[in-house]
């Protein structure tokens, strides 16, 4: 089955984790310099989807294509996936113990393509800057997000990944963030975005898809979703 | 004078004054939550009260007896449970085994050999361990392996784990991050019930203000490690120096 | 029923007559066959399957539950050796006081220890316990030897005081028995061919086993079986949870430290003979490979281990250059040699190559040890047929 390849595309993508069949067969797409929300509730499989696309070994990719600017991803391991441009804000943030926040920026520029230079990525975020010899992890919450955010632009990515970017996170950080990736957006940046505050990723996003236990059961655009009264309350309550 | 005493708490990490001569007193039977900013050391002060960490100075007294010094064990022996943020579950066993394992700490206590009685034979345990479950809508994950849940779920079965004590006192930590609205409307619920009909005292650390306005009888607001404002809740949303540490413009 | 599970039953019911029939299916080749040499079914063999099974169930209690990786448990087999030996000595002939004296000596041996290396977790865990038990070797072989007997080992001799029945001796050294039943004796039944031996000794050997496995069952579906798992799970959240996790392991420690002194003890109700060498590290490691070959934390997979090693140990290696050449013999001069050349380094002596690799095969392919690649394949082969219905 080859529908038109568009800039990134998920077809018929299966995963498991273990025994669990956690994403069953979803496809979607996404163009060039859009911002897709992925939204359900909890253990519809949105982080799972993310993973999966990232090239992350669990969940377990068992059937399916997903192919980036014409490369194909479902053959990659992960760190093949970020050479192709994949970049993951996981939601734990994953900043790595025992570097400094400039340590963290640097190790993800070992390897080319570049994208923002650290001092680009010190601007969009002067408390990095500030705190640029600190240890990453001894940063607070939304200091780490930011770090995490920064780290995937340093490289020349094709695609942001966001888990939950919101997350635990105190209202002015989330908003001082919202900022920030709508900035990033402007700058052309195509991006998934996986959000429990759906308003807000619906704010941020032109398109949205809705799953629903590891099945996508709506796609549109974003307007459609916030104007959807039945929608938001089945699958998102809100 | 209140279920939980805290004066004058200090800790200091190497350069970082992470508590600033903290008080707090939190009512018997009431809600307390704690709001700030992130790095405000509201996670520091919770680990101060369940043994993780030591205050350099101050005290934090429990029905009277002081909590510092102890160990996690004996805490929670004294009727203090904690759900934990990233979730801190046991990966590998099963939903149900996560909420029998804290029963039977209730019941049994800190050791108990009891090597020759089959679980299964454990009824009430059994049925307690349940009960929470279905309290908190997870009935049907009971026999999943704790690790291949959500992320939403695993935090509800945190909850289920500090509910399944029937503790004194429960600490929670920011319990509905990465919930659905749905699944976080539901745990209000449940806490609030919890609330009023056992009469659990609890804190409760969240930055989502739905959930603290919904269940808060008090709130006290941490920044740079002092609690800066600490009143009725109606009063801290227009509280002009809350709007600035923390809640930000949109509010 | 015996307040098992209908599984868990079934599975004690399959160890019940894997070990009673044992005899039987260990001898598949009859007498004076070319494959005679590959029938395990004689008692000295068997005895050693079934002891160090329950060595291996019950190192599993606390590693495979637990988590927490021994490197000294052949300490406590020893030790529990030497109590055998002493009993056997000082009091009587009987083994029945051996092995109980041997199983208790073993665990206050086990507390002592386990008291101190369970201070740490991981890794310094185990080079506390190792060195414990390189120490316990060490001292056995020299400034113990008044106890131990030194290099030349423990044994019984014909001027022992033996207080209950020392009077009773002839001119010989007595042989261990069971109320007068000696452990030696054996029945032997020729059926065609083959020929079946049934050991006095290997059965009182199997009758321990299915009382040590019974107990291990037991104590894996119990309240106290699931908390050593919480202990593996997270450590640091149980005592959150206000379980002291140290007791925990400890008793865990112990009972594993006692099935290895009533393995000890056996083994000199069996033999009278008790060495310094049965306490070496590489005694130690014997076990932790048994568990992990046959399945982690699994009921049946030590047993299993065991078995497998011992078989390995006892069987493949005696398999010489002469009998190879014998087999390849009908192949054409060069071919054989070849083939001779190629297999003569995993056999024979080399029986650790064959085992390192099927060790390794199986961690690799088999996280899950034996057991967990088994049932990993049943269930693969379940989901097929109820998929494709």
């Amino acid at each position: 089955m080859s529908a038109e390849r568009g800039y990134f595309t998920c077809n018929d993508i299966h995963a498991y984790y273990g025994e669990s069949y956690i994403v069953q067969g979803v496809s979607f797409q996404v163009r060039e310099g859009e911002i897709l929300a992925l939204l359900g509730r909890n253990g519809a499989g949105k982080t799972s989807t993310l993973r999966t696309i990232a090239r992350i070994g669990d969940p377990e990719l068992q059937q399916g294509e997903i192919w980036l600017n014409n490369q194909p991803l479902h053959n990659m391991a992960s760190y093949e996936a970020a050479v192709a441009g994949v970049g993951l804000v996981p939601e734990d943030r994953r900043i790595i113990p025992g570097l400094t926040v400039e340590e963290n920026i640097k190790l993800a520029q070992i390897v080319e393509p570049v994208g923002w230079s650290i001092e680009q990525i010190y601007e969009l975020f002067p408390r990095l800057g500030e705190r640029r010899k600190q240890e990453g992890v001894t940063l607070s919450g939304g200091e780490q997000q930011m770090l995490a955010i920064g780290r995937a632009l340093s490289r020349d990515i094709k695609l942001l990944l966001l888990d939950e970017p919101y997350e635990g996170l105190a209202p002015v950080i989330v908003q001082e963030i919202e900022k920030t990736l709508h900035y990033i957006r402007e700058q052309g940046m195509t991006a998934i975005i996986v959000e429990q505050n759906a308003v807000a990723a619906l704010e941020l996003a032109d398109r949205a898809v809705i799953l629903d236990t590891g099945e996508l059961v709506f796609e549109g655009s974003a307007k459609e979703v916030l104007e959807n009264e039945q929608l938001r309350h089945e699958y998102l309550a809100i | 004078m209140g279920a939980l005493e805290v004066r004058g708490v200090n800790k200091r990490f190497g350069g970082l004054q992470a508590l600033n001569d903290v008080n707090l007193t939190v009512e018997e039977g009431r809600i307390h939550a704690i709001i700030g900013p992130n790095g405000a050391g509201k996670s520091t002060l919770l680990n101060c009260f369940v043994g993780r960490l030591t205050p350099d100075s101050g005290t934090v007294m429990f029905h009277g007896k002081s909590l510092l010094g102890r160990q996690p064990h004996q805490i929670n022996q004294a009727g203090v449970s904690r759900v934990f943020q990233t979730p801190e579950i046991f990966a590998d066993l099963t939903v149900l085994e996560n909420v029998m394992i804290p029963a039977l700490a209730h019941r049994d206590g800190i050791f108990e050999f009891n090597a020759f009685k089959p679980m299964r034979h454990e009824t009430d345990i059994h049925k307690r361990a349940h009960d929470v479950l279905e309290d908190l809508g997870m009935a049907d994950k009971t026999d999943m392996v704790a690790a291949s849940m959500s992320r939403g779920d695993k935090r509800r079965l945190e909850m289920a784990m500090g509910l399944v004590q029937e503790p004194k006192l429960l600490l929670l930590d920011e319990p509905t991050a990465g919930m659905s609205r749905a699944d976080t409307n539901n745990t209000i619920e449940v806490l609030r019930h919890i609330g009023d009909s056992r009469g659990i005292t609890m804190i409760i650390i969240e930055h989502d203000m739905h959930v603290v306005f919904s269940l808060a009888d008090r709130i006290s607001v941490l920044a740079q490690g002092t609690v800066i404002v600490e009143d009725a809740p109606e009063n801290i949303k227009g509280n002009v120096k809350v709007q600035e540490a923390y809640l930000g413009g949109a509010h | 029923m015996l307040g098992l599970s209908r599984k868990d039953f079934l599975t004690l019911l399959f160890v019940l007559l894997l070990v009673a029939a044992a005899p039987i299916f260990l001898n598949p080749f009859p007498e004076g066959s070319k494959f005679a040499q590959f029938n395990a079914g004689y008692p000295d063999l068997m005895q050693r399957f079934v002891i160090f099974g329950i060595f291996a169930i019950g190192y599993n209690i606390l590693f495979g539950l637990t988590g927490y990786l021994s490197f000294g448990h052949a300490a406590f087999l020893g030790a529990g050796s030497y109590a055998g030996v002493w009993m056997l000595k000082l009091l009587t002939i009987n083994v029945i006081p051996a092995i109980l004296v041997s199983t208790l000596v073993a665990g206050i041996f086990s507390l002592l220890i386990g008291y101190i290396s369970l201070r740490r977790s991981g890794i310094y865990f185990s080079i506390l316990t190792l060195a414990f038990a390189q120490m316990s070797f060490a001292l056995a072989a020299s400034v113990l030897t008044p106890i131990t007997g030194g290099e030349t080992g423990l044994q019984t001799a014909l001027n022992d005081p033996r207080i209950l029945d020392g009077a009773s001796v002839g001119g010989n050294i007595p042989a261990p028995s069971l109320f007068g039943l000696q452990m030696g004796y054996s029945w032997k039944v020729a059926v065609g061919d083959w020929l079946w031996t049934f050991n006095v000794g290997y059965y009182l050997c199997a009758f321990v086993l299915l009382i040590a496995f019974y107990i291990s069952i037991r104590i894996f579906r119990s309240p106290f079986g699931m908390m050593l798992k919480a202990v593996k799970s997270n450590n640091q959240r149980l005592s959150y949870t206000g379980i002291s996790p140290r007791p925990y392991t400890l008793a865990a420690f112990v009972i594993s430290g006692m099935y290895a002194g009533l393995a000890g003890g056996l083994m000199v109700s069996m033999d009278p003979l008790a060495g310094a060498e049965r306490m070496q590290w590489t005694a130690s490691g014997e076990v932790v490979l048994m568990t992990i070959l046959g399945g982690v934390g699994t009921l049946i997979g030590p047993v299993l281990g065991a078995g497998l090693i011992k078989y390995f140990e006892n069987i493949f290696s005696k398999i010489n250059e002469n009998l190879l050449e014998q087999w390849f013999a009908f192949m054409p001069e060069g071919l054989g040699d070849f083939i001779v050349t190629i297999i003569y380094p995993f056999v024979g002596k080399g029986w650790h190559l064959t085992l390192g690799l099927m060790f390794m095969l199986v961690v690799i392919f088999m996280p899950g040890g034996l057991i967990g690649g088994l049932s990993g394949i049943y269930k693969r082969v379940f989901r097929r047929r109820s998929t494709a219905q």
